[in-house]
């Protein structure tokens, strides 16, 4: 199987010097991303097939000569690379409708493909160095694509930030698998799981700075919602839906499998951490005015929740409670393949926007739902999803995740009492700032009137945007009436990893799913979702039957004083005003200045909200400062005479052999 | 035949929940009334009221979406889906396992999301002042309601409904604090979730405070029917979920005979009364708060949802 999954990566890699040469032809596009769909969709199938098949594995005369390029597809393998191909499948179908608006083809067409094979390269190498390799590839193809529009404004300050994030990320992964790999440099995984480092600690540390990084974990997040939306919106929905799953299989490559028994106390920092990403996310997604910034910002949360899931099943692993290990575990995966789903959705539909009318800015959209009713309808689904609300997917691993956390009390340390109820309510608090997310995010774009006269002019999106947008909403409703099944499809990667798995679901009555005991908890999609059709049916049947059905227009009434001037809505900022006096104030140091001119000057009134981003004021900016400094003087060093530097070069020499000396 | 006659008994419970709760929004109103001096409307005035809207034409706004015209029929299943599935006269009812507690919760929070969208779909000022309070209130009140469901589902092991009054009607959980602390928020938690004084007024319509009615100003004629009856609907799920968890004496075990079901149906209605009695009482007695007190309020019910859990965490007993 890993033989047939590396011919599909290398017909992906392929298409990249095609690419290259037809990027500005007329077809170039159809058959770019026509060939990237076949590659993904046969990717998609081998990785389904494996899921409940034995690990293959294969070595390649490939990279290090003593060590060649070792690749493995076990059943967290397959399932990070069906998660990868999936969103690779709907995004090469969406760009081939979406991408007829490029404006330049040859700057995305040919990294395209190799973005794609870079991410299952990651999933599917089982040693250090091909890891390693198949990261950077990733990385430096998707930075490629973030700098696709250089020109526009911001757009190379995010190339920069994100290229120095992803470099930092990636020493930090060198270093986990340095220790990993100890003296002997046993640089394959099989070799990493035998040897039981004694840095297991530090192993973990560096493992979340590395992913946790490439995944947006608070505070490594800030180059997350500056990049992800700059490039085109299929790649940014493959970045947001996609690249964070990639790094968040790293981080359970290395945290259950490689790194040996997990000591109780991992779980605090996993657990203090995501709480904290979850919530800072979605708050910094409230205050977004640009739908795409919003939505990268509101992959920071869910990453959060993932991370919740994986900090609750560490500790749960650590006290050998293997069946809460897994209930958490299975939690985390299928949020991972719920949130890939609907960010795709939002993202597609974000580029739909943006290519019906210009703009990204929520406040200079509105009514979009009468220009574009079948992209609002998507889009709608998106939002319900993602908003953790029933009977759609993201619903079922934010439950299953509350459920995990209702079996920790049970956990004998009291780091983790005292730690995860404060983790569950912001858990719970994330989730209700998320649907006040995106009911703004819907209802500012798509409600209302059209703020400018380029949402006025909208129109729908084509049909081939539209079928990958309808794809994604499927899944994302089957996933949340018969989510048992996506479950029973994780049980062997979760039994791999904590060693035992949930019992199947698909066996359950009526397709409920029951994680522990029906006694204890369960819940049923599909009837939930059956009662509310019939219900909302039935009343509609009836009323149109035995009451009225007649219907009449009239301007809106708006308490007797509608104003025609599409101003008077309230916009984005307005919508946010409560939630940012409530949180803000505290969390960005929201502060409102309203400058009121006296009578008689004819300048207008202005209203300015002052927001800080404090991770970026505490962290970054005295660190970015910190490295110019020390850069400029070192600078000196220029200029030294010869002598000096024969000098320093000595000095450097005596110091190295001391230390070394006194060490040994 | 044990199926047809299950399913006639949860039939029942849609139906009871469905027709009583017109009763209970006349029952609160008709108190208030007399606590004021007023006479009032009669108690079935609701009732009077959703027929003639049933029957009126809507008037629907000029730039109304196809969302705004589906949105009070999904309000509405969303809510009366959520409203029968609290065991109200009897445990173990058929269908009573298929969502839990906290499924419940988030169907309530999928009838507030269409609802606040409902809000900004006309592009009205009110619509939209409606809906951004709406959802700073609810971004406070669900993450409380969690915390409630985390303190009670520690205590009886379970976050279903059925099984959580079975074990509460026992006796085993006996009196403790975080059964008070976790009561007491989720009062606090009702009374913003149903719009009531102190949080916002249920009678006023030209009030700068407003929030719910401002969110449903553009609506008329059946479709406004549907809205209120699912707020009604949305009354009695709380009354009856406050009577379920720390009442729950009277509710019919599965599989009793008719005699314990009447007295389920009736220890039911009386809770009722008396959940509404208070209710008005509370409401007459107490003043609306500033739109930016309400985080307060609802801070206090978080916290004393979160100190519930952790006594829940900390120790067994509490």
């Amino acid at each position: 199987m890993v033989l047939a999954a590396l011919t599909a990566v290398a017909a992906l890699l392929a298409i990249v010097p095609v690419a290259v040469v037809i990027a500005r032809s007329e077809h170039g596009r159809v058959i770019v991303y026509g060939a990237s769909l076949a590659a993904s969709l046969a990717l998609l199938l081998i990785a389904v097939a494996s899921l409940f098949a034995t690990p293959s594995t294969t070595t390649l005369p490939l990279g290090l000569p003593w060590l060649g390029a070792h690749f493995r597809l076990d059943a967290l393998a397959a399932f990070f690379l069906a998660v990868v191909n999936l969103g690779g499948v709907a995004a090469s179908l969406y760009a081939i409708g979406y991408g007829a608006h490029e404006t330049a083809p040859q700057r995305v067409l040919p990294f395209y493909p190799a973005f794609l094979a870079g991410m299952s390269l990651v999933v599917l190498a089982d040693d250090a160095f091909s890891f390693l390799v198949a990261w950077e590839f990733m990385s430096l193809s998707s930075w490629a694509l973030v700098m696709a529009h250089h020109r526009v404004a911001d757009n190379a300050r995010a190339g920069y930030i994100y290229l120095i994030m992803a470099s930092a990320g990636t020493a930090a992964l060198i270093l986990t698998f340095g220790l990993l790999a100890g003296p002997d440099g046993g640089y394959t995984f099989a070799q990493m799981r035998a040897a039981h480092s004694e840095y297991a600690a530090a192993i973990l540390m560096f493992a979340l700075l590395g992913a946790g990084s490439k995944a947006g974990l608070v505070p490594l997040h800030v180059w997350l919602p500056l990049a992800h939306p700059a490039a085109p919106s299929h790649v940014s929905a493959l970045m947001s839906g996609v690249m964070t799953k990639v790094a968040v299989y790293g981080f359970v490559r290395i945290a259950f499998d490689l790194a040996g028994e997990p000591a109780w106390w991992w779980s605090v920092v996993v657990l203090a951490l995501a709480g904290i990403t979850a919530v800072m996310g979605v708050l910094y997604a409230l205050m977004q005015r640009d739908l795409k910034r919003l939505l990268a910002y509101s992959t920071v949360e869910n990453i959060g929740i993932v991370f919740i899931g994986l900090g609750l099943a560490l500790a749960f692993k650590a006290y050998g409670m293997a069946q809460a290990a897994a209930l958490a575990l299975t939690a985390s995966l299928l949020h991972v393949f719920n949130h890939s789903l609907f960010k795709s959705l939002l993202f597609f539909g974000a580029g739909a926007v943006l290519n019906a009318t210009g703009e990204r800015d929520m406040e200079r959209l509105g009514g979009l739902i009468h220009r574009m009713p079948q992209t609002a309808f998507v889009f709608l689904l998106g939002c319900t999803a993602i908003s953790a609300l029933p009977p759609l997917n993201g619903f079922v691993s934010e439950w299953l995740t509350f459920q995990a956390i209702l079996l920790s009390p049970q956990l004998p340390s009291w780091g983790l009492k005292l730690i995860v109820p404060a983790v569950g309510a912001l858990l719970a608090l994330s989730a209700a700032l998320a649907a006040a997310c995106f009911v703004r995010a819907f209802g500012v774009t798509f409600l209302g009137r059209a703020r400018t006269p380029a949402a006025e002019r909208a129109s729908e999106t084509d049909r081939i945007s539209l079928a990958a947008m309808g794809i994604l909403a499927a899944f994302c409703l089957v996933a949340g009436i018969v989510p048992g099944f996506f479950m029973d499809l994780l049980a062997p990667a979760v039994g791999s990893l904590v060693g035992q798995r949930l019992p199947a679901q698909t066996g359950a009555e009526w397709l409920s799913i029951v994680p522990i005991a029906e006694s204890r908890s369960s819940y049923n999609g599909l009837l939930v979702f059956l009662f509310m059709v019939i219900s909302g049916t039935l009343a509609a049947s009836a009323i149109h039957r035995f009451a009225s059905d007649r219907l009449r227009r009239a301007p809106p009434w708006d308490c007797g004083y509608p104003d025609p001037s599409p101003a008077t809505q309230y916009t984005a900022d307005s919508f946010a005003q409560p939630i940012r006096r409530v949180f803000g104030t505290v969390v960005f140091r929201a502060r409102e200045h309203a400058e009121m001119p006296p009578p008689g000057d004819t300048r207008p009134a202005r209203w300015r909200v002052e927001l800080h981003d404090l991770v970026w004021d505490v962290l970054y900016a005295p660190l970015a400062s910190g490295v110019s400094i020390a850069a400029d003087r070192l600078n000196h060093l220029q200029f030294l005479t010869i002598r000096q530097f024969l000098s320093l070069v000595f000095a450097a020499l005596v110091i190295l052999l001391l230390v070394l000396a006194l060490w040994l | 035949m044990a199926l047809i006659l299950d399913l006639a008994v949860q039939g029942a419970q849609m139906l009871l929940v469905l027709l009583l709760a017109p009763l209970l929004t006349g029952l609160v109103r008709k108190v208030k009334a007399h606590l004021l001096r007023r006479r009032g409307p009669p108690l079935i005035q609701p009732y009077r009221d959703l027929i003639r809207l049933l029957r009126k034409e809507v008037v629907l706004a000029q730039n109304a979406s196809w969302l705004f015209r589906i949105i009070p029929y999904l309000v509405f299943a969303a809510t009366w889906v959520a409203a029968s599935l609290v065991p109200t006269f009897g445990t173990g009812l058929l269908f009573s396992w298929s969502a839990d507690l906290i499924a419940i919760i988030a169907l309530l929070g999928s009838a507030r999301f269409y609802l606040a969208l409902a809000g900004l779909d006309v592009g009205t000022s009110f619509g939209g002042i409606g809906s951004s309070r709406e959802v700073m209130i609810a971004s406070l009140a669900e993450p409380a309601m969690v915390m409630i469901v985390f303190t009670l589902a520690l205590i009886a092991g379970s976050t279903q409904l059925s099984t959580m009054a079975s074990f509460l009607i026992s006796g085993e959980a006996g009196l403790r604090v975080s059964l008070g602390l976790a009561l007491i928020a989720l009062i606090i938690v009702a009374i913003a979730e149903n719009a009531r004084i102190p949080v916002d007024n249920p009678a006023t319509h030209l009030e700068l405070t407003m929030v719910h009615e401002a969110m449903v100003l553009e609506y008329s004629g059946r479709h406004l029917a549907l809205i209120d009856l699912a707020a009604s609907l949305k009354l009695l799920l709380y009354v009856s979920l406050i009577g379920c968890l720390f009442v729950p004496w009277g509710m019919a075990a599965p599989g009793t005979g008719v005699a314990a079901f009447t007295l389920g149906v009736f220890s039911y209605l009386g809770k009722l009364a008396i959940g509404g009695i208070l209710l008005a009482v509370f409401e007459t007695s107490i003043a609306k708060m500033r739109v930016f007190r309400v985080p307060e309020f609802l801070g206090a019910a978080l916290m004393l949802g979160l100190l519930a859990t952790l006594l829940r965490f900390v120790s067994g007993s509490l």
